[in-house]
């Protein structure tokens, strides 16, 4: 018999990803935490063609910003005062996934009552990954071109809908 | 009857889940690191299968595998063997559940078809076979990462959706749980699962079935929905009453790719490609099919092209004159599992109670995680009703319910509440305006697309 200390592990239909909460995307369209970074794409406020790139590690909190050319972003200039695509970067993941989830992946730890993530963060620079992290923003972009598709797709069966956070 | 069903335990089921339990322990810390424990259970797995046809197979690849060496084919085998053990499972409590329920099961009689092939399925294997020897603990943010060419490769061929859709939403856990050293608890049984149907399904070997046209009526019952990061699929489970007469138990649906930041109602919009599929979800309206493909493990191959919506439907109306006694379709050998029971019933009688429905004799517990975001229907609603079409389900040693409509008294006033009544957007205010500021995800990422995709 299933005791209920291993319930979770015996479990097929186990739930193992949050449901992400919606938010605005036109700023930010892409946030996720991947490969160890907080990393997505911020829109640029001047030149609809043009995206910063920008990145954070976790646990020493390495900061990167690039357009999708390429180039340094000036507001960060190889620094470790966060520009203002990091800031709206971290806003975004908060939003998506919840300070907590945040802060667990990036190592942070906040101070008591803490509303954002900068107060615990003692950020570093980090190498730029803008190649990598917008070949991943083109990918995720290439899923609204799937067809859709009417096979049976039994696996599915062990992916309910997300529930409501309610 | 069903109260028997539901308490009752087939025999052997618990020596069987112990045996599974016993091979996927060992992938949790990885084939590489098979202690002696590991191996003992492995050794008992490979001994249940002593007079079977995979007798020779299964002990072979075990012994090698405890020997230190982990091939491909190996790996099959333990694949193949675990779900020979699921499938047993799958049948005991389904044969139980039939009986109880008075459903004739159709028996499977379809011929293998022509099989998949290619170099990307190679490549699943090589990643899987990876994951096994590194063992669940041993995944890190490269190794999650490394499914990653092989889905974006299967995605681009329609006879690889099936995989495709699996291993993307499998790798999105890895990913999101990496490194697992660190996590508090593994979804053990969960990711064996998922692994073993990733395995099978990589093998040029795995049998496609031929469809045939199906003309008739199709009653829907209720819808279910299933999303992952990039997934939201719609099944409809319903009745087909075919020219002749006959009343038998089919399922439809579609499915559209999608990314994690459409979720909820806005995910609807994503299936803007099937508004006939649309229209009779949020009315509950009768289908006319006409030559519609109908797999033989009863899946209706939705077309719009061979569908015509006809008149609303009650489905509380529909399942109270034909669910009794219905034919059920056969279960395909490869997809018989626990997790993989959906059984459409409806209850009433009942006293709802916090999270679970007194059927007098057994208490059924509600499977709240099963109500989705995307549809009106509420654990409140659920406590306050008096009849329910759901689905039963067998999951972490026990029945549960997960409904799919109910009938409840809100307010001294009856209501009647459906998941996919806002099929075609939220029909209440509220879930309207919210919906239409998250629905504007799908247009922004739409632009974006438009204007980086095709440079
Ligand atoms: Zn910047």
């Amino acid at each position: 018999m299933t005791s209920e200390s291993d319930a979770y592990e015996r479990r097929s239909a186990a739930p193992v990803i949050a449901p992400v909460r919606p938010r605005k995307l036109a700023k930010v369209p892409f946030v996720e935490l991947s490969e160890g970074r907080l990393q997505g794409v911020v829109s640029s406020g001047s030149d609809v063609e043009r995206v910063y790139v920008s990145s954070i590690t976790a646990g020493d909190h390495g900061l990167s910003c690039n357009t999708n050319n390429n180039r340094p972003c000036g507001g960060l200039s190889g620094g470790t005062r966060a520009c203002n695509h990091l800031r709206a970067l971290a806003e975004a993941a908060v939003a998506q996934y919840g300070l907590d989830r945040v802060a667990r992946y990036l190592r942070v730890t906040l101070p008591d009552g803490a509303g954002d993530l900068w107060s615990g963060l003692h950020t570093t620079t980090a190498p730029n990954r803008a190649a990598e992290v917008f070949s991943g923003f083109l990918r995720h972009l290439a899923y609204l071109e799937v067809p859709p598709t009417a096979d049976p797709l039994p696996e599915l069966q062990w992916f309910p809908a997300a529930g409501a956070v309610r | 009857m069903l109260a028997d069903a539901l308490r009752s335990r087939p025999a052997g089921l618990d020596e069987a889940l112990a045996l599974i339990d016993g091979l996927d322990d060992a992938l949790v810390h990885g084939l590489a690191r098979i202690d002696e424990d590991r191996a003992a259970a492995l050794e008992s797995f490979a001994a249940a299968f002593t007079g079977s046809p995979l007798a020779g197979r299964v002990s072979d690849s075990i012994g090698k595998v405890v020997a230190g060496t982990v091939t491909d084919d190996h790996v099959a085998v333990l694949a193949g063997a675990r779900s020979a053990l699921t499938g047993a499972v799958h049948d005991a409590l389904l044969a139980g559940l039939d009986e109880a329920l008075g459903r004739v099961r159709e028996p499977w009689a379809a011929p293998a078809g022509p099989a998949h092939s290619g170099q990307v399925l190679a490549g699943g294997r090589s990643w899987l076979r990876e994951l096994a020897i590194a063992g669940w603990r041993g995944v890190d943010h490269e190794l999650a990462n490394g499914g990653a060419q092989v889905v974006s490769a299967l995605l681009a061929d329609p006879a690889g959706r099936r995989l495709a859709v699996l291993l993307d939403g499998f790798s999105a856990e890895l990913r999101c749980a990496a490194p697992v050293a660190t996590l508090d608890r593994v979804p053990v049984r969960r990711w064996a699962d998922l692994w073993s149907r990733a395995v099978l399904l990589s093998q040029e070997t795995f049998p496609a079935h031929e469809a045939a046209p199906a003309d008739g009526r199709f009653l829907l019952l209720g819808v279910d929905l299933h999303e992952h990061p990039t997934v939201f699929r719609a099944q409809a489970h319903g009745l087909l009453e075919s020219p002749g007469g006959g009343v038998r138990l089919v399922r439809t649906s579609v499915a559209a790719a999608k990314v994690d930041t459409i979720s909820g109602p806005s995910a609807w919009r994503m299936l803007s490609a099937f508004p006939v599929f649309r229209a009779a979800l949020a009315g509950q309206r009768v289908v006319e099919l006409s030559g519609m493909p109908l797999t033989p493990g009863g899946d209706l191959l939705w077309d719009e092209s061979r569908a015509a919506v006809g008149e609303p439907a009650d489905p509380f109306a529909a399942a109270r004159v034909r669910l009794g006694g219905v034919s059920a379709p056969a279960v395909a050998p490869l997809d018989r599992h626990p997790a993989a029971i959906a059984e459409p019933v409806l209850l009433e009688g009942y006293t709802a109670g916090e999270g679970s429905f007194d059927l007098g004799g057994v208490t059924l517990a509600v499977d709240s995680d099963r109500l989705p975001e995307a549809g009106p229907l509420t654990p409140a609603l659920v406590a306050a009703s008096t009849a329910c079409l759901g689905l039963l389900r067998w999951d972490g040693g026990r029945w549960a319910v997960q409904p799919l409509a109910v009938q409840a008294t809100v307010r001294k006033k009856p209501v009647t509440v459906h998941t996919a009544d806002w099929a075609l957007g939220p029909t209440e205010a509220k879930a309207a305006k919210a919906e239409a500021t998250a629905g504007t995800a799908v247009e922004v990422l739409r632009e974006r697309a438009g204007r980086l995709l095709r440079r």
